[in-house]
């Protein structure tokens, strides 16, 4: 069973390569029981979302 | 030859002046941000102080002084992207991806500039840990590796919403800069240049096992910056 640290890992991880099946399964039960890391993992999408706004040159005050 | 190098003109010297004239504008330069750049309109002179370029510019400098941390190095870089833009204006037919083409140059520009600069930075200063090298992660959580009380991640409020907010975007350019110099720099590799881990590691000379593990580090120290800062958690030392 995986630990919160080892869950994070992999939630940053998953953003950067492909995930083995088990390491998948893993993460997946891992975070069905554990809000923080559920939490974590949806924050990790979010700063996917802002960086590429960034890259992209979308911000706020881009298109003022 | 990689792709992106494809679209770059040769390397503009330092100091080359902002009034030069490349080409023009059918419509009046206020409307800079929404010409027909497919309209093929005759070349004239380019008014570098409309300010819708201004602001193009600041933005473009913002995001390359963050990535090269080198006042000069970052001006060239939009020099050179600005440049290679209205150069290439012909071949660009979607008026509402200007800033996003633009911004694509400019990364082609860093990640020509890095390519060339990156051995510069020490690999040991990359993979062993120093004071100053890598936030540390390993207080958040126990001895057992689960979270510790006060460093659980909250469900954050509609965060979505934050993105169209600038005081948002100022607490992010914060807590990007609060990383520590050489995880910044991978995880705006990473991320902003949209490079991939192998990539990385081939011009940092670092193992792709170092990379992730850096790249953890650097988003788990933003995700808290963020909740520390704006997601409404207690405010608690970074």
């Amino acid at each position: 069973m995986l630990n919160c640290r080892q869950a994070t890992q992999l939630c940053s991880e998953e953003r950067d390569r492909s995930l083995s099946l088990m390491e998948r399964i893993a993460l997946r039960l891992h975070t069905l029981i554990c809000d923080s890391c559920a939490n974590f993992r949806r924050q990790m999408d979010f700063l996917a979302q802002t960086t590429r706004r960034f890259r992209e040159g979308r911000r706020p005050d881009d298109d003022a | 030859m990689a792709p992106h190098q494809a679209l770059l003109p040769p390397p503009i010297p330092r100091g080359f002046p902002l009034e030069w004239s490349l080409g023009t504008f059918a419509t009046p330069a206020s409307q800079f941000m929404t010409s027909d750049f497919s309209s093929g309109a005759a070349p004239a002179s380019l008014d570098w102080n409309d300010p819708a370029i201004l602001a193009l510019r600041r933005d473009m400098l913002k995001f390359a002084h963050l990535q090269l941390r080198d006042e000069g190095a970052a001006e060239d870089a939009v020099q050179e992207a600005l440049i290679a833009a209205m150069r290439h204006r012909d071949g660009f037919a979607g008026r509402s991806a200007l800033k996003t083409w633009v911004f694509a140059i400019l990364r082609n520009k860093i990640i020509d500039h890095l390519r060339k600069h990156a051995r510069e930075i020490p690999a040991s200063d990359l993979v062993h840990r120093s004071d100053d090298d890598g936030p540390d992660i390993e207080h958040l959580f126990e001895q057992d590796g689960h979270w510790t009380t006060q460093d659980k991640p909250h469900t954050w409020a509609d965060p979505e919403s934050a993105l169209s907010q600038k005081q948002f975007w100022a607490v992010f350019d914060a807590c990007v800069n609060h990383l520590p110099a050489n995880t910044a720099r991978v995880f705006m590799m990473r991320e902003f240049l949209d490079l991939g881990t192998e990539e990385i590691c081939e011009e940092l000379a670092i193992s792709s096992a170092n990379c992730w593990v850096i790249l953890h580090r650097a988003r788990t120290a933003l995700r808290r910056c963020l909740e520390n800062n704006w997601f409404g958690g207690a405010p608690k030392p970074c």
